[in-house]
C-alpha cells in the first residue's frame, strides 16, 4: 500500500482536458451519426423492399446481440482488411454510431408505428407524396414522442465512448492510462477520470432535460 | 468467408464462451444482491440509508463500467484490495449492473398500486409484513422483464473484462483477429456464441414472465 496522493494529478490536468475534449467530440459526432442512421434504419425496416429491409433487420439483430467492444474490433480491424484504411478516430465514431443507431432504430420504429394513421392520411389527402409525408409529418412526430429514450441512449453513449480507448483514441480513459504509465498511480487517475465522466454525465442529463422540456412545450 | 478457419477455432471459442457464462452468472448473483440492497436503501425511512443508496446508484450509473473495472483491478492494490482479474471482473460487473437492477427493482415496487399497501396496513399488517406478503409478491412479477433486460446487458457488458485480461469470448476474438487477420470470420464465431447466450437468457426471462404473469 503506497497511500493515496491526489496531488499527482495536477501536472496532468492539461492532458485530462484534452481527454475531456475528445470524449465530447466522440459523444457528439457519434450521437449525431446514431440519430440519423437510426432514422434511416427504422424507415428501411418499415418501408423499404424486402431486399433492403431484411439485411437491415439482420444487421440490427446482430448488433443488438453482441458487445460493442467486439464490434469495435470488427470495424477497426475489419475495414482495413477490405481495403478501407480509416484512422482509429473514424473507426471509433462509426462503431459507436452504428451500435447506438441500432438501438435508436428499434425505438424509432415503434415511434413511427405509433403515430396516428390519420396524420399520414391527412398529409396524403392534401397532396403530400409518400416521402414528403414521412419526412414532414410522420418522422417529426415520431422523434418528438421518442425523445426521452433516445436521450437515454445518448447518455449511455457518453459512458460507452470510454471503450474506444482500446483502439487507441486519446479520450479520457486513454489520457488516464498515459498518465498512469508515467506515475504508476492507477487509483488516483482512474478516480479523476471517473469524476470527470460523472460531471459530463450530469451536464448531458441536464441538457437533455431542457431539450425534452422544449419538445413538450411545442407539442 | 473462410469457413474451415471458423471450424478450427471453434473449440477455443466454446471454452471462452463458458468463461463468459460463468462471469455473467456470478456477476448476476452479485448484481441481484447489490440491486436488492440498493433498492431497499433507496426506499428506506432513514435519510442516511437513503443517501447511501442514492450515492451508490448514481455513482455506478453515472460513470463508465470500464473505469469501475480499472479502479477495482488496477487501483485496488493501492488501497489494499488485491483481486485477480476474474474476481475483479465478477465483482466490478456485479456492482455495476446492481446499480441498474436497484432502479428496476425500486421501479417495480413503486408501481404496485398504493391501495394494496394501504389495505394491508388497515387490516393490521405491520410495515415489514405488508412489504413481504403484499407488495413484494406483486412487484416480483413486474421486475422480471426489466431485470431480464439488465441481465442481457450484463452478458454483453461482460466483454469489458477482456480489457483486464480475463480470457473470455471477446478476449479470445481479439487474440484470433490479431493472429489470423480474418476479423469477419472471427467476429462471426464470437457473435454466434454471444447470440446463443443472449437468446437463452431471453428465453428464460420469457418463460418466467409467462409463468408468473397476472392471469
Amino acid at each position: 500500500m503506497q497511500g493515496l496522493d491526489f496531488s499527482v494529478v495536477t501536472p496532468y490536468l492539461g492532458l485530462f482536458w484534452m481527454g475531456v475534449w475528445w470524449t465530447i467530440v466522440l459523444t457528439v459526432t457519434s450521437s449525431i451519426l446514431s440519430f440519423f442512421s437510426g432514422i434511416l434504419f427504422a424507415v428501411a425496416v418499415l418501408y423499404a423492399p424486402a431486399v433492403i429491409a431484411y439485411p437491415v433487420r439482420f444487421f440490427m439483430w446482430l448488433f443488438m446481440g453482441t458487445p460493442l467492444l467486439l464490434q469495435l474490433f470488427l470495424i477497426y480491424f475489419g475495414l482495413v482488411q477490405i481495403g478501407i484504411d480509416i484512422p482509429a478516430l473514424g473507426a471509433g465514431i462509426i462503431g459507436l454510431g452504428l451500435h447506438f443507431a441500432v438501438y435508436n432504430a428499434d425505438i424509432l420504429r415503434a415511434g413511427i408505428t405509433a403515430v396516428d394513421p390519420g396524420q399520414s392520411e391527412g398529409a396524403r389527402s392534401i397532396g403530400f407524396g409518400r416521402w414528403q409525408t414521412l419526412r414532414y409529418v410522420v418522422i417529426p412526430q415520431a422523434v418528438r414522442n421518442t425523445a426521452p429514450p433516445i436521450g437515454n441512449n445518448m447518455i449511455a453513449l457518453l459512458k460507452e465512448s470510454s471503450l474506444v480507448s482500446v483502439i487507441g483514441i486519446a479520450e479520457l480513459v486513454h489520457a488516464a492510462q498515459l498518465a498512469i504509465s508515467e506515475t504508476f498511480r492507477p487509483f488516483e487517475f482512474y478516480i479523476t477520470a471517473a469524476a470527470l465522466y460523472y460531471i459530463l454525465n450530469l451536464v448531458l442529463e441536464a441538457g437533455l432535460r431542457q431539450v425534452e422540456k422544449k419538445v413538450e412545450v411545442s407539442r | 468467408m473462410d469457413f474451415s478457419l471458423m471450424v478450427r477455432v471453434f473449440p477455443f471459442f466454446l471454452e471462452a464462451a463458458l468463461v463468459t457464462v460463468q462471469i455473467s452468472a456470478l456477476a448476476l448473483v452479485i448484481g441481484l444482491a447489490a440491486g436488492s440492497l440498493g433498492a431497499a436503501a433507496k426506499l428506506s425511512r432513514s435519510r442516511t440509508v437513503r443517501m447511501i443508496g442514492t450515492v451508490y446508484v448514481s455513482v455506478f450509473r453515472g460513470t463508465p463500467c470500464l473505469i469501475q473495472l480499472f479502479i477495482l483491478y488496477f487501483g485496488g492494490p493501492q488501497i489494499g484490495i488485491h483481486l485477480d482479474a476474474f474476481a475483479a471482473g465478477v465483482i466490478g460487473l456485479g456492482l455495476n449492473i446492481g446499480a441498474y437492477m436497484a432502479e428496476s427493482i425500486r421501479g417495480a415496487i413503486l408501481s404496485v398500486d398504493r391501495g394494496q399497501a394501504e389495505a394491508a396496513r388497515t387490516i393490521g399488517f405491520g410495515r415489514a409484513q405488508t412489504m413481504r406478503k403484499v407488495v413484494l409478491p406483486q412487484a416480483a412479477r413486474l421486475m422480471i422483464r426489466p431485470l431480464g433486460v439488465n441481465t442481457v446487458a450484463l452478458v454483453k457488458g461482460s466483454a469489458l473484462v477482456s480489457t483486464i485480461s480475463v480470457v473470455e469470448l471477446t478476449y479470445t476474438a481479439q487474440r484470433f483477429i490479431g493472429s489470423t487477420y480474418k476479423p469477419f470470420e472471427i467476429f462471426g464465431v464470437a457473435a454466434l456464441l454471444y447470440m446463443i447466450i443472449v437468446y437463452a437468457v431471453a428465453r428464460v426471462v420469457d418463460l418466467l414472465d409467462r409463468r408468473y404473469a397476472l392471469s
